[in-house]
C-alpha cells in the first residue's frame, strides 16, 4: 500500500485560486457602471443567444464570466432565489445584497470543500433611487465580495480593463457616453470591438416596475458610430 | 435561505411549481398548489373527510368570492372586463375587487370563484409566466400560457370539490398569430379556445346573452368597450352578486384592452364615460317606442 503525499492546505488554496483564475483569464472581460438614470453592463460576447447578462428581478440583473455552464446555473439559481422570495414576501423585500451574499457563500464552499473551484466571477447589480444608491456587487470564485463604487470590472485581462476604466469613468454620465467609454475600455487602444460582438444591457430608472432591458445591436450602432448608422432610429428589444 | 441550486438530474428547470415544492420540501407549511389540500386540511388538523366536507358547506358563507367576468375578442386584440364586488354568502364583501389581473406584458387573466385561491393563484401564475421568461429568456406562447393555467386549476380540483372553485378567464395577444386569443376553463383543467366571446361567474349566462346578441367578427375598440360595459351592467341588473357601477363611490368595472401594443388598462374616466352614456341610452325610448329597460 502507497502512501497518499503530504499536500499543505497552503498550496491545495494557491493550487486551486491559480486553477480558478486560469480557468476565468481564458474568457473575455465585462464592465458594469452606474450612469445618470440607471446602470449598464457592457460585455464581450460573440454569441447572440448563449448570454453573459441577465435579468433576476425588478431592479436586479447578473453578469457573469467564466466558464459558461458554471455561471448560468448561478444564474437560473439567482432568479430562483429572487421569484421565491418575491412570491412568499413581496416584491419589494428582493434585493441583491442578500443574494450576493448567497452567492459569495456558495462560491466560498464550492472553492474550500470541492475537488473543483468554480471558474467564475459575477457581478450583481441593484438599481438604487440615485446613481448613488446603484450597488454593484463583484463576488470572485473563492467567495470574495466586493460592494464596487461606479463601476466594476470582471473577468480576462481585468487588471489592464479596471486600470483604463479607472481613468475613463466620470460619475453621472450619459447612457451613451458611458456605453461609449466601456466599448474602449474593452477593446484597449489597439482593436476595435464589432458591435455584433457586444451584449449591453441597462437596469434603467425610467423603464416601470421590471427595469432590465437588453440594448439592441442596431440601438449600440447607434451609440457607438454615430454617424455611420445615423438614419436607422433607435428600437429597443426586451 | 439557501441557494436554490439543484443537480442536473434533479433540476425543476423554467417550472417556478416545480421549484417552489422543491424548496419548501423541508418547511412544515403545506400549500395547496405543492399538492392534494386533503393532506393539508385533513392530516394537518387530524380531520376526516366527510367532517371536511360539511366544513366546506358550512365556510361556503364565509368565503369571499369574486363574481362576473367578461373577454371579447374586437379588430384589435381582446378586452377582457369585471365587476368590483366580491360577496360572502348573500353579504357585500369587498366593493374594490380587481378580478382582471395583468400577467404579463401580453397577457390577463380574469377569475370568478373563491377570491382568495383565485388571487393566489393568479400570483402564481403571473410569477410562472414571468419565471420562465427569465430562466429561458424567451416568453411562453399564448397555448403554453393556457396549458400552465389549466393545470393550476386542475391541481385546484381538490378544492374546488369543497366549494372552492375557481373559474378563470384567460386572454391575451398571440404576437405570433397577430389576434386577440381567449381561453375558458373548467374545474377539471380543461381549457377551451373561445372563438368570439366568454363570460363566467354568477352573472356570467346574462353577459353572455348580451354578448351574444351584439357581438359580431369585426366590432372596433369603442364598440367592443360600450359593448363590455353594457354586458358587465346587465348581468349587474339580473344577479345580486354581480355589482353594477358605483357613481356614487366612483367605482367602475375594470376594463382593458390587450393588443399588439401590450395589456393597457381602459381609466376610470373612460369607463364613467361608458357608463354615463349607456345609462342615457337605456333611459330613452327605442324606435320601437318601448323602453330599453322595463320599469
Amino acid at each position: 500500500m502507497t502512501m497518499p503525499y503530504y499536500v499543505s492546505p497552503e498550496q491545495v488554496m494557491k493550487d486551486r485560486a491559480e486553477y480558478a483564475q486560469k480557468g476565468i483569464a481564458r474568457g473575455r472581460a465585462l464592465v458594469g457602471t452606474s450612469y445618470d438614470n440607471g446602470i449598464v453592463i457592457v460585455a464581450e460576447n460573440p454569441s447572440r443567444s448563449l448570454r453573459k447578462i441577465s435579468e433576476i428581478y425588478d431592479r436586479i440583473a447578473f453578469a457573469g464570466v467564466g466558464r459558461y455552464n458554471e455561471f448560468d446555473q448561478l444564474r437560473v439559481a439567482g432568479i430562483r432565489h429572487a421569484d421565491t422570495k418575491g412570491f412568499a414576501f413581496s416584491r419589494n423585500d428582493v434585493e441583491a445584497r442578500s443574494l450576493a451574499n448567497l452567492y459569495a457563500q456558495y462560491l466560498g464552499q464550492v472553492f474550500t470543500h470541492e475537488m473543483k473551484p468554480l471558474e467564475v466571477e459575477i457581478l450583481v447589480a441593484e438599481l438604487g433611487n440615485t446613481p448613488q444608491s446603484d450597488q454593484l456587487f463583484h463576488i470572485a470564485y473563492e467567495g470574495t465580495i466586493t460592494d464596487e463604487k461606479g463601476y466594476a470590472v470582471l473577468g480576462g485581462d481585468a487588471e489592464v480593463v479596471r486600470k483604463r476604466m479607472t481613468e475613463a469613468y466620470k460619475p453621472g454620465w450619459k447612457l451613451e457616453d458611458a456605453i461609449r467609454t466601456c466599448v474602449k475600455v474593452l477593446s484597449g487602444p489597439d482593436r476595435v470591438i464589432a458591435s455584433s460582438d457586444l451584449e449591453v444591457a441597462v437596469l434603467d430608472r425610467s423603464n416601470g416596475e421590471r427595469s432590465f432591458k437588453r440594448i439592441s445591436q442596431e440601438e449600440i450602432d447607434v451609440i457607438i458610430s454615430p454617424k455611420k448608422s445615423a438614419r436607422s432610429k433607435p428600437s429597443s428589444e426586451k | 435561505m439557501t441557494l436554490p441550486i439543484f443537480s442536473p438530474t434533479d433540476d425543476p428547470g423554467p417550472n417556478f411549481m416545480a421549484t417552489l415544492a422543491r424548496t419548501r420540501k423541508n418547511d412544515s407549511g403545506s400549500y395547496w398548489w405543492n399538492g392534494s389540500i386533503d393532506s393539508a386540511i385533513n392530516e394537518r388538523n387530524g380531520i376526516p373527510a366527510h367532517l371536511a366536507n360539511w366544513m366546506g358547506d358550512t365556510l361556503a358563507g364565509r368565503i369571499r368570492h369574486g363574481t362576473t367576468i367578461i373577454a371579447l375578442r374586437y379588430k384589435d386584440g381582446v378586452i377582457v372586463a369585471g365587476d368590483r364586488r366580491a360577496t360572502e354568502g348573500h353579504l357585500i364583501a369587498y366593493r374594490n375587487m380587481e378580478k382582471v389581473i395583468k400577467v404579463d406584458q401580453y397577457s390577463a387573466m380574469a377569475i370568478a370563484g373563491a377570491a382568495g385561491p383565485a388571487m393566489e393563484m393568479a400570483r402564481l401564475f403571473s410569477t410562472q409566466l414571468e419565471h420562465y421568461e427569465k430562466v429561458e429568456g424567451v416568453s411562453l406562447s399564448t397555448e403554453g400560457k393556457a396549458n400552465q393555467l389549466g393545470q393550476m386549476v386542475r391541481e385546484h380540483l381538490a378544492l374546488a370539490m369543497r366549494g372552492m372553485i375557481v373559474i378563470p378567464i384567460f386572454a391575451g395577444y398571440d404576437i405570433q398569430a397577430g389576434s386577440g386569443r381567449i381561453y375558458t376553463f373548467d374545474v377539471t383543467g380543461g381549457h377551451y379556445i373561445e372563438e368570439e366571446h366568454a363570460a363566467e361567474g354568477s352573472g356570467g349566462r346574462n353577459a353572455r346573452a348580451v354578448l351574444k346578441q351584439l357581438w359580431h367578427t369585426d366590432i372596433d375598440r369603442d364598440a367592443a368597450l360600450a359593448l363590455a360595459i353594457e354586458a358587465l351592467v346587465e348581468a349587474a341588473d339580473e344577479d345580486i352578486a354581480t355589482g353594477p357601477p358605483d357613481i356614487l363611490r366612483g367605482i367602475y368595472p375594470i376594463v382593458a384592452t390587450i393588443t399588439s401594443a401590450g395589456y393597457q388598462a381602459i381609466s376610470d374616466d373612460e369607463t364613467a364615460s361608458l357608463v354615463s352614456s349607456l345609462y342615457d341610452r337605456l333611459q330613452t325610448r327605442g324606435e320601437d317606442g318601448k323602453w330599453r329597460w322595463s320599469k
